[in-house]
């Protein structure tokens, strides 16, 4: 499905943590080793599944020019042309490929910092702040969360064109700062861990609102992360709207560039280059699940619980 | 000082200070849902009018419904709605089904390793969706697959690309990318089920398959019901897995899918049908979403 079916789950903080690991075995059950083995089997089938697509790319990205369709597909070729394959990768179409990652990563970057930025300041102020319609802005902010992106990529596009900023870095860089997701999750998470009478304290010393803010934010850190991580995959993987709004191949991100040259049926830029090419795209977007996994698996779990 | 002025003047102060923090995102919220939204309803009232030969130049008119007309006449986007519908009636229960055993058995006090599991089967997330479409645009190739090449080998030979074939390799796609994610939504769930629940389950006799079935999945309900509808949305919102495989399959029809055919109207520069057909389909999601949500708090209460 597009990555933006990703409009992640609404969710509810955990505000009481009551939630407990069960132990492996419970002293209540035994289980018999036939069942055990069975589940253990099933599992691993689908393990499998999920990871030999991963393989295969990984497997293909060492191989040769020329040795991707030949012999054993899942295994590797006769020589490992890894180092081969990224420089010519780089090195294709006047080094078109790294342009591509450097535009993918302003836009996911880019766009994951300011909105996250704008998210957590408006779901705080719809916390901590009863102006009159507030709940107005918050019910129609959560029901763009139900509107899939794609449906308005052409609305999007449309008045784009009117005002003449397709095909500029504006176009896929604004529709990307605007997160109705983390204005929702912000402001439940405000509500729970942000501590009314720590405005107020700030408030008898003479603090302005926005240094307030800056305290309060600190409490909201996870719930931050998680808007960031949601946002950058989002982005990085969109290729709808880039797509549609970036004629100007200097200006398209990574997922633009691979299926343009992937459309080129191998030639001149061969299937090796294409899938090596795949595989360095994805590096980044692994690289951030890793580096902000604690953080993000807290953020994920409060997203199912209810 | 009445009260109501007091209280009139404090609500007037809230808005002062909220106003900083909340009109930077509402700004361009309107910007980018908003104003698109409503200039898609708009135009999808107008039609352009050629005069003459179309030497004349063209003008905007008001078309009332007539675009709408068009598109519940307009077979390819039936077709493209239906064809979706028959993706997501296959595909939504299957990875739904898959994703609450598989939780359930790393939920389960059965299973070893569920760390590695957890890892293996969300690890497809990590790859964004025009890339796992790529990678299995490669896997599915009539020639190059090596998939293919296995099954020739032994004799058997198999296309993912015919026409009867595509639903279902495409199907297989999202399968495979959005499994892992649901896995893991559900299980955050089934992992907020507090212990004692289930010693109390098992003290009253009740434990394994049982005890998973009868309590843990109602419990997970509202978590089963979130994915449920990001499935339908994100199926109905279908683009960029076919628009990867016509790669592999040029027999795919440029207006597969919903939002195919109104970028092909796009592309034709048939502006104002293209966002009727926008208007059609999000309304069509909307409605989708409300219907699940009523239906499932209906069964709630009942």
């Amino acid at each position: 499905m597009t990555t933006t079916l990703q409009t992640p789950a609404p969710t509810e903080p955990v505000v009481t943590a009551t939630r407990r690991r069960r132990p492996r075995t419970s002293p209540l059950t035994t289980v018999n080793p036939a069942t055990r083995l069975l589940v253990l089997l099933v599992m691993s089938l689908f393990a499998v599944y999920f990871l030999v697509p991963v393989w295969w790319l990984v497997v293909s990205a060492t191989k040769g020019q020329g040795e991707l369709f030949s012999g054993n597909g899942f295994w590797f070729g006769g020589h490992f042309a890894l180092v081969d394959n990224v420089q010519t990768l780089f090195r294709a179409q006047g080094g078109i490929y790294s342009r591509w990652l450097l535009n993918s990563l302003m836009y996911a970057v880019g766009g994951g910092i300011v909105s996250t930025l704008l998210a957590s300041m408006c779901g705080y102020a719809l916390a901590k702040f009863s102006f009159p319609g507030r709940e107005a802005v918050f019910g129609t902010v959560l029901a763009a969360v139900l509107l899939p992106a794609p449906v308005l990529a052409i609305p999007l596009y449309l008045v784009f064109s009117y005002t003449g900023t397709v095909n500029t870095f504006w176009a896929v860089f604004i529709p990307s700062i605007v997160s109705p997701f983390g204005v929702y999750l912000s402001r439940i998470y405000a509500a729970s861990s942000v501590p009314d009478q720590l405005i107020e304290a700030g408030r008898l010393d003479g603090a302005g609102e926005f240094r307030i803010f800056t305290i309060g934010v600190r409490l909201m850190a996870p719930a931050m992360v998680t808007i960031f991580l949601f946002q950058f995959v989002a982005i990085w993987t969109n290729f709808l709207l880039p797509s549609l709004m970036l004629a100007d191949t200097s200006l398209q991100p990574v997922t633009v560039g691979l299926v343009s040259w992937r459309e080129l049926q191998g030639y001149p830029i061969s299937y090796t280059t294409v899938v090596t090419g795949a595989l360095v795209s994805v590096i980044p977007v692994v690289a951030m699940f890793l580096s902000l996994q604690s953080f993000w698996s807290k953020g994920l779990a409060t997203g199912a619980v209810k | 000082m009445s009260h109501v002025t007091i209280r009139r003047r404090g609500r007037a102060r809230e808005l002062r200070r909220a106003a900083p923090f909340v009109l930077p995102f509402l700004v361009l919220f309107v910007v980018v849902y908003l104003i698109p939204a409503g200039y898609s309803v708009v135009q999808s009232f107008f039609a352009v009018k050629r005069s003459g030969l179309g030497l004349g130049g063209a003008e905007t008119v008001f078309a009332g419904l007539d675009n709408y007309t068009r598109v519940f006449h307009d077979g390819e986007f039936l077709g493209s709605l239906g064809r979706v519908a028959f993706i997501g009636l296959i595909q939504v229960p299957v990875m739904l089904g898959i994703a609450l055993i598989l939780a359930l058995l790393i939920d389960s006090s059965v299973s070893a390793g569920r760390k590695f599991f957890r890892v293996a089967y969300f690890l497809p997330y990590g790859l964004p969706g025009v890339i796992a479409a790529l990678v299995w645009s490669f896997l599915y190739a009539p020639t190059l697959s090596p998939v293919t090449r296995l099954f020739a080998s032994m004799g058997i030979h198999v296309s993912f690309v015919t026409d009867g074939a595509l639903p279902f390799s495409i199907a297989n796609i999202l399968t495979w990318a959005w499994t892992g994610y649901n896995t893991i939504l559900i299980y955050s769930a089934l992992q907020a089920i507090p212990e004692e629940t289930m010693e109390a389950a098992a003290l009253d006799g009740c434990s394994g398959w049982k005890a998973a079935l009868l309590i843990k999945v109602p419990l997970i309900r509202p978590a089963l019901l979130l994915t449920l509808v990001f499935s339908i949305i994100g199926t109905a919102q279908l683009y960029n897995e076919p628009v990867t495989m016509k790669a592999v399959a040029p027999n795919l029809p440029s207006t597969y899918t919903p939002i195919m055919a109104a970028l092909r109207s796009l592309s034709s520069n048939d502006f104002n049908y293209a966002a009727a057909q926008s208007v059609v389909l999000g309304a069509v999601i909307c409605v989708l979403s409300v219907l699940v949500f009523r239906a499932s708090a209906r069964s709630v209460e009942s």
